[in-house]
């Protein structure tokens, strides 16, 4: 008992700092990725290639004055933040890193990751109506409609990967993965389930409120959305949150569709960075390159074209384990 | 057992631990000089004008009603997929019954155009008594 709980302490020191540190970098490898793309350096000028700008971001947000505008409901207006940034960093806390390197593997895995993902949006909300502003107001509601319409899809589109499991655990899921098809093929659930692969795909880019769907924070109308009147640290904390998430969602898609740690030759620790890092350069890259949504579009490809096709994949894959079994 | 969920609430103590040590940390950290235009919230430099908390799109209230029930049906599909293998045909055609009434619903309240963002009907007709004569608009250029 003592021993699982100084493991799991051990356990959570270790994610909960590469996580952050992963996050800082996470910052400096977007501005220079986006900056490649466009043909620009990206930051270059403190340190070596820019190397130490995430951590004079981080000092000059320590040291910022820390404003709560008049008429703000203050005791929400600084919770909130919180209230983004702590489930966006324990849905860590069931991913299987590697093949005994999981904090701890409950048996409603999944499940829990959905149930703590989905508090985000309160943080959100929160600080939308907290801060008083109406751009504040508007970013908070537009994201709360835009992540509630998207969940239904991105809870769908897993459900077949559940169902050739037969397990909500994330560590059941990732064995299941194991072997070949034929030799050659790796047994990765992203083969029989490419169309939930790429719903989830869309739905989580959704609920990143990342572009094409960062309408919640559009500068070009809203300034920057829910998080207009915040400073210093509490600013930092909603993009901690939006980067941590962003990590989360890449090691979710990981476990289940990717296999995990899964993989020949090369540590799994490895395999399941690298195949993590491979997800966060998609995202980055399709920030790069896709303009914007409309809000009507965003609403009608979620409920119109995506929660259909969800529901459909979830019933032609229950009709195909059938008839194959 | 629920011994596996103590690391879930250790990992919560942590994080909220360090978010909420940050931002003490900030706020003691930084400077504190505040004035009543400093604290204004920002409309764009000019002075605020009314509260921030003012009536919005009854649309909202439309998502978030159709995401409680859709949301429902997601939970119910969960522990069904749990134990598909198990259920065989049987599991497929009572699931099946149960996803077809609510695919109904989401084609009437498609129909009833719920899902429609803009309204595209009024919107037609506020734009038809809003055009304005060609005759009318070529008067007021520059010539």
């Amino acid at each position: 008992m003592m021993g699982f709980l100084l493991a799991a302490v051990f356990k959570i020191a270790l994610v909960m700092g590469l996580v952050l540190l992963a996050v800082a970098y996470l910052t400096l490898l977007e501005r220079k990725v986006i900056g490649d793309i466009q043909v620009r350096f990206g930051p270059s000028r403190v340190g070596p290639f820019g190397l130490l700008q995430p951590i004079a971001d981080g000092i000059k947000l320590l040291f910022k004055e820390d404003i709560v505008p008049t008429n703000a409901d203050r005791f929400i207006f600084i919770f909130a933040p919180a209230v983004s940034f702590i489930p966006a960093l324990i849905v860590f806390a069931v991913i299987p890193f590697g093949p005994s390197f999981v904090i701890t593997d409950i048996n409603v895995g999944l499940l829990y990751v959905f149930a703590v993902g989905s508090l985000g949006v309160y943080g959100i909300v929160l600080a939308g109506w907290a801060s008083n502003s109406k751009y504040s107001l508007l970013g908070g509601l537009r994201s709360a409609a835009q992540m509630v319409s998207y969940e239904l899809s991105l809870g769908l589109s897993v459900l077949g990967v559940v169902m050739m499991t037969g397990s909500l655990s994330l560590v059941d899921i990732v064995e299941a993965q194991g072997g070949n098809w034929y030799g050659i093929f790796p047994k990765w659930n992203v083969i029989p389930q490419f169309l939930g692969f790429v719903i989830f795909m869309i739905s989580s880019n959704a609920e990143l409120n990342r572009a094409p769907f960062d309408l919640p924070e559009a500068e070009t109308e809203l300034v920057a959305g829910f998080h207009t009147e915040y400073s210093s640290m509490k600013f930092a904390m909603f993009f901690l949150a939006e980067y941590a998430n962003m990590i989360a969602v890449s090691a979710l898609a990981t476990t289940l569709f990717l296999g995990g740690w899964q993989g020949p030759l090369l540590p799994p620790v490895v395999w399941f960075l690298l195949k993590v890092f491979g997800f966060i350069f998609l995202f980055i890259w399709v920030r790069a390159t896709l303009p914007r949504f409309r809000y009507d579009q965003l609403m009608g490809f979620g409920w119109k074209v995506l929660l259909p096709l969800a529901l459909a994949n979830v019933m032609f894959t229950a009709a195909a384990i059938l008839i194959l079994a | 057992m629920l011994v596996e969920y103590l690391p879930i609430l250790l990992f919560i103590a942590a994080a909220a631990l360090f978010a909420g040590g940050s931002i003490l940390l900030s706020s003691l950290a930084g400077p504190w000089r505040p004035f009543a235009e400093k604290l204004e919230p920002y409309e764009c430099g000019m002075a605020p004008v009314g509260m921030a908390r003012e009536r919005f799109s009854v649309k909202f209230y439309l998502v978030a009603m159709l995401f409680i029930i859709f949301d429902i049906e997601i939970i119910f599909l969960f522990p069904w997929a749990v134990i598909f293998k198990e259920l065989g045909w049987f599991g497929f055609f009572e699931m099946g019954g149960f996803v077809l009434v609510l695919v109904l619903g989401l084609a009437y309240v498609w129909r009833k155009g719920g899902l429609e963002w803009d309204e595209p009907e009024r919107a037609a007709v506020d734009g038809e008594s809003r055009t304005v004569p060609t005759e009318q608009r070529a008067g007021t250029g520059f010539r």
